[in-house]
């Protein structure tokens, strides 16, 4: 692939300008976060480009944003966020991605490193057995067609009322775990035959889960309002999203969104960007689907986050109370949302799309959990499998700059066969065991995939949004143990 | 045709570029090498087969759908597919037989989940000596 030839405009160090006036038909300009070292990767594969062409799309307001951990994606680049007014903008499910509310969930613990390494084999054995994971794993949790209906709508507090989890969970979810408007009609019988036996399920891919042990804080104030209060405190992160489920709605209404974009003459560079005005019928069918594939993610982060708790209370014999095992939050990072931004000076209603792009509220926005109210609301930001992870909060900075977002992970360097011609999975085992890190996958081979070599380094990703104040750093955590579909 | 299809790298995902001398061994081959993704076409054997038929407005789409088609049998009823047999073909609608078996832990090593065909840098082409189509999906 040709490197990427457009103008980058410097506004400071970490924020570079496309302009409106590089391709005829960009309503906006572009605006990538980065460090100037990133820019000769984001160069090479052709991710300006995708930024430009998003710019493209009917009633985007403010900029084409692209967070520092960017990769190209299928239409919207991956690590994208785009605003759309709901008056006369589209809304694109390529906006949104495949893995709808693909997200992350973090749970601390009162445990330290010393209480658990020495029964790290039992406790990823034990989570193993307990969490489904693996390419077509079924979930534990039986879904008929009635429940998967009243889930589609209810999010998490589905999984709460059958006693996994509690609703003090509920409090430190995005939106509560459930984003209104759901309409299981507007999802087809075939999304629901894909999503019903994977409810509960972790999947594979990209997916995982890890125990952590906190390396660095960087802010004890807000970090203690976690529950983050000690170096070696052990975390849990649960990384996945809506599955099969989510893939069939997109699927199903990508077609449909192909036939809006001729009925409604718009005009874009790339097929996969389609799309159709928010407020038509097309347009409010994806949403109320969207919002079915949104509320399966959290219901399903919610069943494993029980199936974890159960995992530790067996392995440490006690109860949950007694490990301190509350949830620090839980994010989305592939979602559409209608949210109050102010725009050139007017409050205005806009559609903001954050594809591999978090949600990251200041503190006292209405939205922002009671808990974080005065330090802004979590944002959890995985690094590869075997690198480190962030804890970060929002600020009033990405609330006026970038439609309250950030960034969402490391973003992927080379190509899945690439990564696999580069190493193999069993080095990729030895290595992680070689730095103190336990790895149980469904696949050995596919662990190259998501080889450390495969991505960019979080920590330069996490300190570009920090540095452009879009968030503050709270917390970095390495993994001790890892499991993986 | 020489070659079936090949399986290109995408940073984020797989693609393919299927060849075929008309259309309908272009979309047979495009479906191979999406089976060709899951796990090893030899390791499948022909013990049952399932009429198929698949609807789109155009025929690059009628491709996309026809592969998403696939995907979703395996997701859903886990068969494992590697011949078809073309019945009919127009620009938006195909008619397909396709011959496999179920799949079965013991017996077929899954290389990778494939969950879309996408319409990301899809292209259809008709050259000299025939058809080449190029798709990237998700996985």
């Amino acid at each position: 692939m040709a490197t990427w030839q457009g103008q980058l405009i410097k506004i400071d160090d970490y924020r570079w300008e496309i302009p409106q006036n590089y391709k005829t038909g960009m309503r906006v300009p572009g605006l990538i976060y980065a460090s100037s070292e990133m820019l000769e990767s984001m160069r090479d594969e052709q991710t300006p480009e995708q930024v430009a062409n998003v710019a493209f799309l009917p009633g985007i307001v403010g900029y084409s944003f692209a967070m520092p951990d960017i990769h190209w994606g299928y239409g919207f680049p991956i690590g994208g966020v785009a605003a759309m007014d709901i008056k006369n903008g589209v809304i694109s499910p390529g906006g949104v991605g495949y893995d709808i509310n693909c997200g992350v969930r973090l749970l601390r613990t009162d445990l330290s490193e010393a209480e658990v390494r020495p029964r790290i084999n039992q406790l990823i054995n034990e989570l193993f057995l307990n969490v489904p994971s693996g390419l077509g794993s079924e979930g534990k949790v039986k879904v008929g067609q009635k429940e998967m209906n009243q889930l589609m709508v209810e999010g998490a507090r589905w999984a709460v009322r059958r006693g996994l989890g509690s609703e003090e969970d509920l409090d430190v979810t995005e939106e509560g775990g459930c984003i209104s408007g759901a309409d299981p009609s507007k999802t087809s019988d075939k999304a629901a035959r894909r999503g019903m036996p994977q409810a509960g399920t972790l999947g594979a891919g990209n997916h995982f889960l890890e125990i952590q042990i906190v390396k660095e804080i960087f802010d004890p104030n807000i970090a203690n309002i976690m529950g983050v209060t000690e170096i070696g405190q052990i975390l849990v992160l649960i990384h996945t999203g809506s599955r099969g489920f989510g893939h069939q709605v997109c699927t199903d209404h990508l077609r449909v969104m192909e036939g809006a974009v001729s009925k409604y003459g718009i005009k874009l560079p790339d097929r996969q960007l389609a799309c159709a005005p928010i407020e038509s019928s097309e347009g409010q069918d994806y949403i109320a689907a969207m919002a079915c594939a949104a509320n399966y993610a959290w219901v399903n982060r919610q069943c494993i986050a029980h199936w974890v708790r159960e995992s530790f209370s067996k392995v440490f014999g006690k109860s949950l109370e007694a490990l301190g095992m509350k949830q620090i939050y839980d994010v989305a990072h592939n979602i559409a949302k209608i949210e109050d931004h102010t725009v050139n000076g007017h409050k205005i209603k806009v559609c903001v799309h954050r594809k591999g792009a978090t949600r990251a509220f200041p503190a006292g926005h209405k939205d922002t959990p009671r808990r974080y109210k005065d330090v802004g609301q979590p944002v959890l930001v995985p690094g590869d499998m075997g690198r480190c992870s962030f804890i970060a909060v929002g600020t009033q900075k990405a609330m006026d700059e970038s439609f309250g977002s950030t960034c969402h992970g490391a973003g992927r360097v080379l190509s899945r066969g690439a990564a696999k011609r580069s190493i193999r999975g069993t080095e990729v085992v030895r290595e992680l065991e070689s730095r103190g890190i336990t790895i149980k996958a469904g696949s050995i081979p596919s662990l190259a995939e998501e080889a450390s070599q495969a991505y960019k380094d979080v920590t330069e990703v996490i300190d570009v949004v920090h540095h452009a104040g879009i968030s503050r750093k709270v917390a970095m955590a390495i993994p001790i143990g890892v499991i993986k579909g | 045709m020489e070659r079936a299809f090949e399986i290109i790298d995408h940073t984020a995902d797989v693609g393919i570029i299927a060849y075929g001398a008309d259309v309908e061994e272009l979309f047979s081959n495009a479906a191979l090498a999406l089976f060709s993704l899951i796990t090893e076409l030899e390791s499948i054997e022909e013990k049952m087969h399932l009429d198929l038929k698949v609807n789109s407005d155009d025929r690059d789409s009628l491709l996309v759908e026809w592969l998403n088609e696939l995907i979703y049998l395996f997701d859903v009823e886990h068969v494992l597919f590697n011949r078809f047999d073309i019945e009919s073909l127009t620009h938006n609608q195909l008619k397909a037989i396709c011959y496999g078996e179920t799949f079965n832990p013991m017996k077929h090593k899954i290389k990778g989940g494939i969950k879309a065909a996408t319409y990301h840098m899809l292209k259809l082409d008709k050259n000299g000596v025939g058809y080449k189509a190029q798709i990237i999906f998700d996985i």
